[in-house]
C-alpha cells in the first residue's frame, strides 16, 4: 500500500473534546439552580461567616468563638442539642425498621395504618406542641388516667422539660423516617428472602443476612436527614421544653444572641458552630455508609 | 437420597380462584420431572407449594413417610432456582454459593471445599470474587444453580430458569442442566412453558391445564401419543382443525371433514362424538399426492435453513402450517397429503388452542 494513502482525521475541536467529557451546552440548564444555591445558601453562609469573625466587642477574629467555648452555659448547648437530636434520630430510625419490614407485604388496612403513621408530619410543630401540653401536662389525660388508676402518686413531669421536646421530635420526625425507610424497604426484591429461606435461613437470619445489609445504606441516609431535622429543633424546644435550661439548644442560643442581646456577630458564630457540629455528625454517618454495600438491591435480571 | 416424593390432592386457592386443583404426583428419587403448561396453568403454584413458599389449601406432600407440607421452606432442605435468579446482590459469587452451607452450620473447611467443587462444576471459578451485578445473565444463572446444588438437596426445584436468557445461551444452559443432572442425579422438578425444553430435559412430563393434570408420561410417550388436542397443541401439532366426524370408524380410523376438507385419521376419541379436533404436525403435511389430499395456496414462506415453514390457505379459508424442503413461494398452489396414522382425531370439548 502506498505510503501517501494516509487517512486524514480532522483534529477534534475544542467543543467536541469537552463534550466527550460531558461538558456541553446542556449544562446551562443547571444555571438557575446554581444561581439559587449561591443566592440562598452560599452568600448567607459566607456573610454569616465573615460577620462571626468581626466581634462587636472587638478582641480579634476568634473572640466570639473563644467566648462561646469559655462560657460553659453557652458551650453546653452543643451537648444539650446532641442529647435531643441523637436519641430522637436513633429512635425514629430504629422504630421504623420493624414496622416497615412487616408492611412490605399487602394486608387489609395497610393504607389506613400508613395514613395514621404519617399524619403527624402534616400537623406542624406548634399543633403537636399544643397537643402534647394537653395530653402529657400535669393535668393532662395521661397523668390523670395514671393517677386515677393509682399507678402514680403525683403527676409525672413530661412537658416543659427534656422529655417534652424529645416526644415532640419523635412525633414529627418518625413519619418522615418511616416513609423513607418504607420506600427503601420496598426497593428490596422480596424473592431474595424467599431464596434465603429455601437455603435454610430462618426469619431472623433472613432479616439479618439479607434485608438488613441491603437496607443499611438507606438507613444511614435516613439517619442523616432525621438528624438534620432534629438538630435544628427550635419551636418545640421553646414551646414544650425548658428554653432557658435543659432544652436550651444551639438554635435558641443563637436566637438569644442575635435577637435579644442584639449581637449579630455572636449569633452568627453560634450558627457556624451549629453547622460544624452537624457536619461532623453527618460526616461520621456518611463515612459509615461508605463502608457498606451500595449496589443494586435486586438479585439479577428479571 | 429420597426414594419417593408424593403429592396427594395438592390444592391451592387464591380467593375463589383455584390455581391448583387436586394435584397428584409421585416423583421417584433421581427423576427429572418437567411441569409444562401455559402461564396461569398452576405450574409455578405447584412449585411454590413444594418449596414451602405457599401454604396448601388442601392435600398433602410426603417425603417417603414424612409429611412435609406443614414445614417452613427453611426446614424442607429443598434447593430452588428462581426465574430471576434471586442472587444476593451484596455477596460475592463465592459467598452466595456458601450461604446455604453457613445457614446449615456446615464446618468452615468442609463448606469451603464443597463451594470450590461446585464452582468448578459450573465453571465459575474465575468469577468467584465478583458480585452478581458484574456477571452476565448466563453466569448469574450458573451461580443460582450452584447455590442450590451445593446443598445436595433432596429435591431441586427450578422455576423457568432459562426464560431470561437469549436463544443461544438457552440451548447451552439446557445441555448444562442435563449434564449436571446426569452427573449429580438430583431429583428435580422443572417448571417451563417451553415444550422443547421439557422434552429435551425431563424423564417425565406433567402437562397442566387450569390447575389440573392433563397428561403425565415420559417424552417418548407424550410426543407421539398426546392424550388430547390440548396436549397435542403442546407437542408440536400446530394444525388443530375443528371438524365433524362421519359415522362408522374402522381399524381405529375415522373419517372427518369440514369446509371442503375431508380426512381420514387415527381415532383418539373417548366416545364417538361428532365434533372433533383434527391434529396434524406441520412436518406431516407433505406437498405431493397421497392419502388425505388438501389443495391450498401458499400465503407465507419462512426460511428455516434446511426447510421452509409455510402457511397455506385452502379455498374455504382454513389456514395450514406446513414444514417442507420444497422451495415454494407465496402464490404457489400446492397439493398436500398426510398419512392417516399421523392425523389424530380428538374429542372437540378438549378444544382450544394448545396454549401457545
Amino acid at each position: 500500500m502506498a505510503a501517501t494513502e494516509t487517512i486524514r482525521v480532522a483534529a477534534p475541536t475544542r467543543r467536541s473534546r469537552l463534550a466527550e467529557r460531558g461538558v456541553d451546552r446542556t449544562l446551562l440548564l443547571l444555571a438557575p439552580a446554581v444561581v439559587l444555591l449561591v443566592a440562598m445558601f452560599a452568600y448567607p453562609f459566607l456573610y454569616g461567616l465573615q460577620l462571626s469573625l468581626r466581634p462587636q466587642e472587638g478582641g480579634g477574629l476568634l473572640a466570639n468563638y473563644r467566648a462561646f467555648f469559655a462560657d460553659s452555659f453557652e458551650s453546653g448547648t452543643i451537648l444539650k442539642t446532641l442529647r435531643l437530636a441523637v436519641p430522637a434520630t436513633a429512635f425514629n430510625v430504629l422504630a421504623s425498621i420493624p414496622i416497615a419490614y412487616f408492611m412490605r407485604r399487602p394486608f387489609r388496612g395497610k393504607r389506613l395504618l400508613t395514613a395514621i403513621l404519617v399524619v403527624p408530619v402534616t400537623l406542624g410543630t406548634v399543633l403537636v406542641a399544643e397537643g402534647l401540653l394537653r395530653y402529657l401536662g400535669p393535668r393532662g389525660w395521661f397523668n390523670r388516667t395514671l393517677l386515677e388508676l393509682g399507678v402514680l402518686d403525683e403527676p409525672l413531669r413530661l412537658v416543659h422539660n427534656y422529655w417534652g421536646v424529645l416526644f415532640s421530635l419523635i412525633i414529627t420526625g418518625f413519619p418522615f423516617a418511616f416513609l423513607l425507610i418504607l420506600s427503601y424497604m420496598s426497593g428490596i426484591d422480596p424473592t431474595l428472602e424467599r431464596a434465603a429461606a429455601t437455603l435454610g435461613a430462618g426469619p431472623w437470619q433472613r432479616f439479618r443476612r439479607i434485608t438488613l445489609p441491603l437496607l443499611a445504606p438507606g438507613l444511614a441516609t435516613t439517619a442523616v436527614l432525621c438528624f438534620v431535622l432534629a438538630f435544628a429543633v427550635f419551636p418545640s424546644a421553646s414551646l414544650v421544653g425548658q428554653p432557658s435550661g435543659s432544652t436550651r439548644v444551639l438554635s435558641i442560643a443563637a436566637y438569644h444572641a442575635a435577637f435579644e442581646d442584639y449581637d449579630y456577630s455572636m449569633g452568627s458564630a453560634i450558627a457556624m458552630i451549629m453547622g460544624a457540629v452537624e457536619l461532623a455528625v453527618i460526616g461520621l454517618l456518611l463515612g459509615a455508609r461508605s463502608q457498606l454495600y451500595k449496589g443494586p438491591s435486586t438479585g439479577g435480571k428479571g | 437420597m429420597v426414594d419417593e416424593l408424593r403429592l396427594e390432592g395438592v390444592t391451592r386457592r387464591f380467593g375463589d380462584q383455584v390455581a391448583l386443583d387436586g394435584f397428584d404426583l409421585e416423583i421417584r428419587g433421581g427423576e427429572f420431572i418437567a411441569l409444562l403448561g401455559p402461564s396461569g396453568c398452576g405450574k409455578t403454584t405447584a412449585l411454590n407449594c413444594l418449596a414451602g413458599l405457599l401454604p396448601l389449601s388442601g392435600g398433602s406432600i410426603w417425603l417417603d413417610d414424612e409429611r412435609i407440607d406443614g414445614l417452613p421452606p427453611e426446614r424442607r432442605g429443598f434447593g430452588m432456582v428462581f426465574q430471576n435468579y434471586a442472587l444476593f446482590p451484596h455477596l460475592s459469587v463465592r459467598r452466595n454459593v456458601a450461604f446455604g452451607l453457613a445457614m446449615h452450620g456446615v464446618a468452615k473447611q468442609e463448606a469451603a471445599d464443597r463451594v470450590e467443587q461446585v464452582l468448578d462444576l459450573v465453571g465459575l471459578q474465575p468469577h468467584a470474587e465478583k458480585y452478581p451485578a458484574q456477571l452476565s445473565g448466563g453466569q448469574q444463572q450458573r451461580v443460582a444453580i450452584a447455590r442450590a446444588v451445593v446443598m445436595e438437596p433432596s429435591l431441586l426445584l427450578m422455576d423457568e430458569p432459562l426464560s431470561n436468557l437469549d436463544a443461544k445461551l438457552r440451548l447451552e444452559m439446557r445441555t448444562e442442566i442435563r449434564r449436571l443432572h446426569q452427573q449429580l442425579s438430583l431429583t428435580t422438578v422443572y417448571v417451563t412453558h417451553d415444550q422443547e425444553e421439557a422434552l429435551s430435559l425431563a424423564d417425565r412430563l406433567v402437562l397442566l391445564r387450569d390447575g389440573v393434570v392433563e397428561q403425565v408420561g415420559p417424552p417418548e410417550e407424550l410426543y407421539p401419543q398426546p392424550a388430547s388436542a390440548y396436549v397435542a397443541g403442546f407437542m408440536g401439532y400446530r394444525n388443530l382443525l375443528e371438524m365433524e366426524a362421519e359415522n362408522g370408524a374402522a381399524n381405529d380410523q375415522v373419517s372427518v371433514g369440514a369446509k371442503g376438507i375431508s380426512l381420514r385419521g387415527t381415532d383418539r376419541r373417548d366416545g364417538g362424538g361428532r365434533r372433533v379436533i383434527c391434529a396434524i404436525r406441520p412436518e406431516d403435511l407433505r406437498p405431493g399426492d397421497g392419502p388425505n389430499r388438501i389443495d391450498a395456496r401458499v400465503v407465507v414462506a419462512e426460511y428455516r435453513g434446511q426447510e421452509l415453514a409455510i402457511e397455506a390457505m385452502t379455498e374455504q379459508g382454513t389456514a395450514l402450517h406446513v414444514l417442507t424442503t420444497e422451495r415454494l413461494v407465496p402464490g404457489d398452489t400446492v397439493t398436500l397429503s398426510a398419512d392417516p396414522e399421523r392425523v389424530l382425531v380428538f374429542d372437540a370439548e378438549e378444544a382450544g388452542d394448545g396454549g401457545h
